[in-house]
């Protein structure tokens, strides 16, 4: 599903890799974090995933795609199988939570009828029911990354991307957007998410795949966040 | 669906960026009219062209009894021999092929015209018969050579002064070219304006819908799509301006224009009217859709990327 083949990426002429020849492959439906510190590489991978950065050296394939000889005119319609969320939400602050993540519908061309059936659906499945018509700034922030989730997979991609999405939620909030995470995978989305929530990878006991200085060191089917006690 | 969003995209665009785009609107308003005022003036002028130069004639005045500045006409009045002369002259040579007609108006006549016309006031009781010169009328198969029939005739013995009407159109037409470059050139300085304006207002808008075209991106709006309201934002500011520019002329032709010249000139001068401002709309709103174009493709080539 996504196959990362001594893939390195310099940002600026002569700066130390932001990767390093990572090789690393991760299978559909699998759900997978990757660690370690800030500037380890793991931003970088989501990015080169999302086709937001271009790849220096080695290739990268996802979905069967090799990124690397992309057109730019096809990487919207291959964004759409792509889910992604932030720290920070990104939410529009006029928009309702119904129209927030109606609005990844809309500007895709689906039509009104599949919005007005498939939005409800995707709000219940983040636990968010009954608060269609509210704004963010009237939601707890773990409210709001459940609406940023919600639009991420509303148009039902095959992989999810999270980039620290519990970054800025205390610890039993983080524990309830995790469950809504494992709650898409299980409806078969590969789910990668970069995170520092050593709590959250301990009890996950999910596949651990950890970064220093842009270079793969640990790669743990079922493992914690600092590595096997 | 994709239309209607694209639809409330621009108008909350329009909300947003209120001041801007009114901005924009009042530029090509101005910008396009002055276009258009141009245009309407070479259209009038092409019109009046035709028209008055088939009335254009050279007069050739001829020496009176008494003339009132004696120039050309120390040799008193006009003989017959000199007469015949300036006919033979006219209607033989060279100058033939530029003649299509003649006619000679007597002293007589003219002085009963001027009677008829200035009778009983001050002028009309000092001046006598002796005062007027009879007039030879020459009309032209091409008024654009009167020079070369003024020249050829004009210092004749027992001619006093030969004159074109054309020479007066040849002024004002003059004038008017003057005018009409002044405003095309008005036209241009404010095109830049409008270009500058629409692509500022484009990236402003862009600006204050980073959040927005971010998540297009993410969940992979096309670029188009992407890309359109603020096209579309800026056509539509500058198609207003463009429909502003041509109400305005259909305005000044239909209420101002005909009335002042009738007022101000006593003639009707077959003036410019309203379904000639309707006539050049076509290319003030294809001018507004070259600009908003321009501006486009100005301001997004830089953010074209994906």
């Amino acid at each position: 599903m996504i196959r990362f083949e001594n893939t390195t990426k310099i940002y600026a002429r002569g700066a130390r890799p932001a990767l390093d020849s990572v090789s690393l492959e991760i299978p559909r439906g699998q759900f997978c974090f990757l660690v370690g510190a800030s500037g380890s590489g793991k931003s970088t991978m989501l990015s080169i995933v999302l086709r937001e950065e271009h790849a220096t050296a080695g290739r990268v394939f996802v979905l069967g795609e090799d990124l690397s000889q992309m057109p730019a005119r096809r990487i919207p319609r291959f964004r759409r199988n792509i889910g992604s969320i932030f720290q920070d939400f990104r939410l529009l602050e006029r928009k309702t939570v119904f129209e927030n993540v109606a609005f990844a519908m809309q500007v895709i061309g689906r039509p009104r009828h599949a919005i007005l059936r498939t939005v409800p659906d995707v709000l219940d499945l983040v636990g968010l029911a009954g608060k269609e018509k509210r704004t963010p700034h009237e939601l707890s922030g773990g409210e709001q990354q459940r609406v940023a989730i919600a639009r991420a997979v509303v148009n039902r991609p095959q992989i999810l991307l999270a980039d620290e999405p519990t970054g800025n939620l205390d610890p039993r909030t983080s524990e309830g957007i995790m469950a809504v995470l494992e709650r898409v995978n299980q409806t078969g989305a590969t789910v990668v998410m970069a995170t520092h929530d050593v709590g959250l990878v301990d009890q996950a006991q999910n596949r651990v795949v950890e970064l220093v200085e842009g270079r793969v060191v640990r790669d743990e089917a079922s493992g914690y966040y600092g590595g096997e006690a | 669906m994709r239309f209607r969003f694209v639809l409330t995209e621009i108008l909350s665009g329009f909300r947003r960026n209120a001041s801007m785009i009114g901005a924009v609107i009042l530029v090509t308003f101005v910008s396009l009219g002055a276009v258009g005022a141009a245009l309407l003036l070479q259209m009038q002028v092409d019109r009046v062209k035709g028209e008055w130069y088939d009335k254009v004639e050279v007069s050739i005045f001829l020496c009176p009894v008494d003339p009132v500045d004696e120039g050309n006409c120390a040799g008193g009045a006009v003989t017959d021999d000199q007469r015949q002369a300036l006919l033979d002259r006219l209607q033989s040579g060279e100058l033939a092929q530029y003649v299509d007609w003649t006619e000679i108006q007597s002293a007589q006549e003219l002085f009963d015209d001027f009677q008829e016309r200035y009778g009983g006031t001050f002028m009309a009781e000092q001046i006598s018969v002796d005062t007027f010169g009879p007039v030879v009328h020459v009309k032209l198969t091409d008024p654009d050579k009167f020079q070369v029939v003024t020249d050829a005739v004009g210092t004749m013995p027992g001619v006093l002064h030969a004159q074109d009407q054309s020479e007066l159109f040849v002024k004002l037409f003059d004038l008017v070219a003057k005018v009409r470059l002044a405003a095309l050139g008005v036209a241009a300085v404010l095109a830049l304006a409008a270009v500058l304006l629409i692509t500022t207002t484009i990236r402003l808008s862009a600006l204050s819908r980073q959040r927005e075209t971010g998540i297009m991106r993410l969940v992979g709006a096309s670029n188009l799509f992407i890309q359109l309201p603020f096209m579309l934002e800026g056509a539509v500011a500058a198609l207003l301006g463009s429909v502003l520019a041509v109400g305005a002329l259909w305005g000044i032709s239909q209420f101002w224009l005909d009335d002042w010249v009738l007022e101000n000139f006593g003639l009707v001068m077959g003036a410019v009217n309203p379904w000639d401002a309707i006539a050049v709309a076509p290319w003030l709103i294809g001018g507004a859709v070259v600009l908003a174009g321009l501006s486009s493709v100005l301001t997004l080539r830089r953010f074209t990327k994906v």
